[in-house]
């Protein structure tokens, strides 16, 4: 092995390493001569400018290549997502502009940062071992952001919570993958999926799959395993909380697809009305199923606006899933697109709930009573994100969506094997259209409290913010702009 | 081509409103005006350049998601052009007769305007995807306005309206994405789908979900029961748009959708959609006939009405759409009329619905013109020669009795319900006898211009569709020959 190509293939994560490890630097040198917000602009600027040279280096100049079998890939796909990734982690940055909860600015940057590496180690593996480790790596800095408000018992529990159901999925995951290397022998992607015809419908592969479905289920936070979801983004700082629901969701689902696309294909079952079949596409249908039901009718019931993202992310995870079970290119590619705009979505309805907590000091629904009297500009980018989440043109999460559902569809032209699930989730995007009105009727209907303090909007949060806004508008208007590119490095990877 | 300016004419419109609008309600009462009269001039003009077009028009066409077949694709034919004809009008009168609302004028004309945008884009497409983008931009400025404008139980009204719309094009999706798939998935051109000749089995059970997803927002009983308490609680010009214009998104979309590319689904369920109609018209003229609340009467008058136009499809000869289209119209502009009178020229100025307070105040004296206009409009309303109902109800029941006599016959008797309904509510309103001792009401404020303009405007268009209607049939007539209706005459059996 050539540690030289290495950190060629990998100089995007070295630079955010090293980022992460000077944002320490500075803040201990500057920590004794500056106030906070003086280390919070150094730490921030600092973390941010990593980001932006690693986000120059993905789209000028990372080159393709793959090292010991599946450890470290990079292609044109992964870099597609990385750059995902690394804008997400800019746009969480950005948000932290202004966090009060803590006075540790640059330990808490330096998590951000090793979270992002840990994620788009997660998008470059091609192997399971590695897969399994570097998404060990990027829930410890999830886990830990999560507590980061000391001073807030519920950000404790939370965290707790988080971190115990955390380890015991990863050890579910550890299971699963065991089970897969016994069944074939391999750890790398291109291997199990040689080795697997012959395989697939034994027995002890598909108790790894169910291991699989459980480990992975954790991780994008679908239904039932979810109930992390609620307590950690309700607890967790809020830009943290974007940054769980945003950065952690496109790795999970680039490498849960990836894997089922490219390693486990061969012993994939069925999940069509008229023919099922054992493996894991109707194990995932049926997450998909527990995620869109139990996700959206528990949102119905919310009153705290970071509760009910929490499970409007539950209910996402299962569209996504939706995509997973489509299996194939299209179904790939409808889940990448999905994933990737709806975590700029939930990053910019986070970045709204920043503000409005600063000025009002909570998050739930009578905080958000008529936004729009207070600062027209957050309550329009709210009600773009709301919207786009619910799924109404011309916004990103429109397209996102009929995209999954026709890719579905096309899985199984000849008998629409899938109809049913594409039925299900349609009928409860018109539940989930009861919240999202509910919460932009508070915004938008309603009359701020009396006594309401005076708003104070303004700062890099901003940025990050009309950022995301003016992307889900753009990518709903001309989603080609995301989509030739996404289909030709699809292309490209022979997918 | 001029016609296309309609849809860029709004949205650009809403915008300007909003923005230089904000704390000028003249400027954006202005604006919003010159835009709904400039957006009616494009019509004219668009219409007088495309002449009497054999077959569809396109208007302009781009690619859009190429990879999906997805064009941005605008187009007109006869019976778009009758529709948009009727969007221009009523958007005009709609701006008239709200000239008084003072809470938020930016933002109501602001809503208004995407509204109109949204409607004449649905009229303008010929492209599935588009299409039913526009026809979901249309529901959320809906919510809005009820619900911020509104009158009684606006909140409730307001979310009934939006679920059930949604409920129905949840249905709609699903069938189109069903229609793509089946047709090859390589493009969602309306013209090239209704070419496609779909399974006969395929057809018998999408036609329901698209016909149904549709029809939600036609009234279409049972499930019209949206429609009373969304009028009810709707500002005066969101009313005058709910009945005017939106409610025939539904049945435009029905036949567009349902009736041209799923021709043999409507052979094998029209029975039943004549039964449902029939039971619609009946049932909301005699549920109009008990009512108390004035606004409620033409609520469920609008139901009824709107019967016929469903009655008018299922008839599925020409006569019968050709009478649903020009019902489409006729009722447009009556419900609009009616909405106005009981909105802005009563409601606004007594502060009252009810008949029973109503007979007491000898309106007919103290509001002569909106005597005048009530009573004339009821006369449209009934179905009274001269008046555009008339011919169109007379049409529809000429096309059901080809079909379904005994449907035609208990037709006919919605027509004398509506006749004692109109009667009743005419007689208890403007007809009263004047209560002993003397006028209290003598102060209210007179009937200002913009009312009179509006309502002035849209008599003289009843009246001249009434008196000379074969200025709209030629058009209609024109639309139905086209190309695209071929797989419905050869199905339906005509000439």
């Amino acid at each position: 092995m050539n540690y030289l190509e290495l950190a060629r293939l990998a100089f995007a994560e070295i630079l955010l390493v090293v980022a992460a490890l000077l944002v320490l630097g500075v803040d201990l040198k500057f920590r004794a001569t500056l106030d906070l917000p003086g280390r919070r602009f150094v730490a921030i600027w600092t973390g941010l400018a990593g980001c932006v040279i690693a986000l120059g280096w993905l789209l000028m100049l990372e080159p393709d290549g793959d090292v010991v079998g599946g450890m470290f890939v990079s292609d044109a796909l992964t870099r597609f997502v990385k750059v995902f990734v690394v804008g997400l982690t800019a746009g969480t940055l950005l948000m932290s502009a202004g966090i009060i909860c803590t006075p540790h600015v640059g330990e808490y940057v330096a998590i951000v940062l090793l979270g992002a590496v840990g994620m788009m180690l997660v998008v470059s593996s091609g192997n399971v071992l590695m897969m399994f480790l570097s998404l060990e790596l990027t829930s410890l800095s999830l886990y830990i952001l999560t507590a980061f408000d000391k001073r807030n018992p519920q950000g404790s529990e939370a965290a707790l919570k988080y971190f115990l159901f955390g380890g015991m999925s990863g050890a579910f995951l550890l299971f699963g993958l065991s089970l897969v290397y016994g069944v074939t022998g391999a750890i790398d992607f291109d291997s199990i999926a040689a080795r697997l015809p012959g395989n697939g419908t034994s027995p002890l592969w598909l108790v790894g799959m169910v291991m699989l479905s459980v480990g992975l289920g954790f991780k994008v936070a679908a239904a039932p395993f979810h109930f992390w979801a609620p307590d950690a983004y309700q607890g967790a700082p809020t830009p943290a909380a974007g940054f769980i629901a945003s950065g952690s969701k496109v790795a999970a689902f680039f490498i849960l697809v990836k894997l089922t696309v490219a390693a486990l294909g061969p012993g994939r079952g069925a999940a069509g009305w008229a023919d099922f079949e054992t493996g894991w596409v109707p194990l995932l249908a049926v997450l998909a199923v527990l995620s869109v039901v139990w996700g959206n009718l528990a949102a119905l019931w919310q009153r705290n606006v970071k509760r009910l993202l929490a499970y409007s992310a539950v209910a996402h995870a299962g569209y996504t899933l939706i995509g997973v079970v489509a299996t194939g290119p299209e179904g790939m590619s409808a889940v990448i697109f999905y994933a990737a705009t709806y975590a700029w979505t939930i990053l910019g309805a986070f970045g709204v709930v920043v503000f409005v907590e600063r000025t009002t000091g909570g998050s739930d629904f009578e905080h958000f009573a008529g936004l729009v009297r207070r600062s027209p500009g957050a309550a329009l980018c709210l009600g773009i994100f709301v919207l786009s989440l619910a799924g109404i043109p011309p916004l990103a999460g429109f397209f996102g969506k009929f995209y999954l559902f026709l890719a579905a569809l096309r899985s199984d032209p000849a008998d629409l094997g899938l109809l049913w699930l594409v039925a299900l989730a349609a009928t409860t995007t018109c539940v989930s259209f009861y919240y999202y009105l509910k919460l932009l009727k508070v915004v938008l209907v309603e009359e701020p409290a009396e006594g309401t303090p005076a708003w104070e909007g303004g700062g890099p949060e901003w940025v990050a913010i009309l950022a995301a806004a003016a992307l889900v508008t753009l990518l709903g208007c001309a989603p080609g702009l995301l989509l030739t590119p996404l289909q030709a490095a699809l292309a490209a990877v022979g997918i | 081509m001029v016609l296309t300016l309609t849809i860029w004419l709004s949205l650009a419109g809403a915008v300007v409103v909003a923005i230089a609008g904000r704390d000028r309600p003249a400027v954006a009462r202005g604006l919003a005006l010159a835009t709904t009269i400039g957006g009616l001039v494009a019509v004219g003009i668009g219409m007088a350049q495309l002449g009497m077009p054999e077959g569809t028009v396109t208007l302009m066409r781009v690619p859009w998601v190429p990879s999906l077949g997805i064009d941005f694709h605008l187009a007109a034919d006869g019976i778009s052009m009758v529709l948009l004809l009727l969007t221009g009008i009523a958007a005009v009168a709609g701006v008239l007769f709200s000239w008084n609302v003072e809470r938020r004028v930016n933002e109501f004309f602001a809503l208004y305007l995407l509204l109109i945008g949204g409607v004449y884009g649905v009229f303008l497409s010929w492209d599935l995807f588009q299409f039913f983008a526009f026809y979901e931009l249309a529901i959320i400025p809906k919510y809005f306005l009820i619900a911020i404008w509104g009158s009684t139980r606006r909140e409730y009204g307001a979310m009934k309206l939006a679920l059930y719309s949604f409920v129905g094009s949840a249905m709609v999706l699903v069938g189109m994405l069903a229609v793509y798939v089946v047709a090859g998935g390589s493009t969602f051109d309306l013209g090239r789908l209704a070419a496609v000749p779909f399974p006969e089995a395929f057809q018998v059970w999408t036609f329901p979900l698209i016909f149904v997803g549709f029809a939600i927002l036609a009234g279409l009983w049972p499930f019209h029961t949206w429609a009373p308490t969304g009028h009810v609680a709707a500002p005066t010009a969101a009313s005058m748009l709910l009945a005017g214009v939106v409610m025939k998104l539904g049945a435009y979309g029905a036949l567009r959708v349902g009736l041209m590319v799923l021709p043999f689904g409507l052979k094998s369920w029209a029975p039943l959609i004549a039964v449902l109609a029939v039971a619609g018209v009946l049932y909301a003229a005699l549920v109009a006939l008990v009512q108390q609340d004035f606004k409620f009467v033409i609520g469920y008058s609008s139901v009824s009405h709107m019967g016929f136009v469903l009655l008018g499809l299922a008839a599925g000869n020409a006569r019968g759409i050709g009478g649903a289209v020009l019902q489409m119209f006729s009722h447009g502009v009556i419900a609009g009329l009616l909405f106005g009178v009981v909105g802005r020229m009563v409601y606004d100025r007594t502060h009252t619905r009810e008949l029973t307070v109503l007979e007491g105040l000898t309106l007919v004296r103290a509001l002569p013109f909106a005597a005048a206009t009530f009573i004339l409009a009821s006369a449209a309303s009934m179905g009274l020669p001269g008046f555009s109902g008339f011919v169109a109800e007379l049409q529809i029941l000429i096309g059901a009795w080809q079909a379904f006599p005994v449907a035609a016959m208990a037709g006919g008797l919605g027509v004398l319900l509506s006749v004692a309904f109109t009667l009743r509510v005419l007689n208890r309103t403007f007809l009263s006898d004047p209560p002993a001792g003397d006028d209290p009401l003598d102060l209210l404020p007179p009937i200002s211009l913009p009312e009179k303009a509006g309502a002035g405007f849209l008599l003289a268009t009843s009246l001249i569709v009434g008196l000379y209607p074969r200025v709209l049939l030629e058009w209609i007539d024109a639309g139905l020959a086209s190309p695209a209706f071929s797989g419905l005459r050869s199905t339906m059996g005509w000439p």
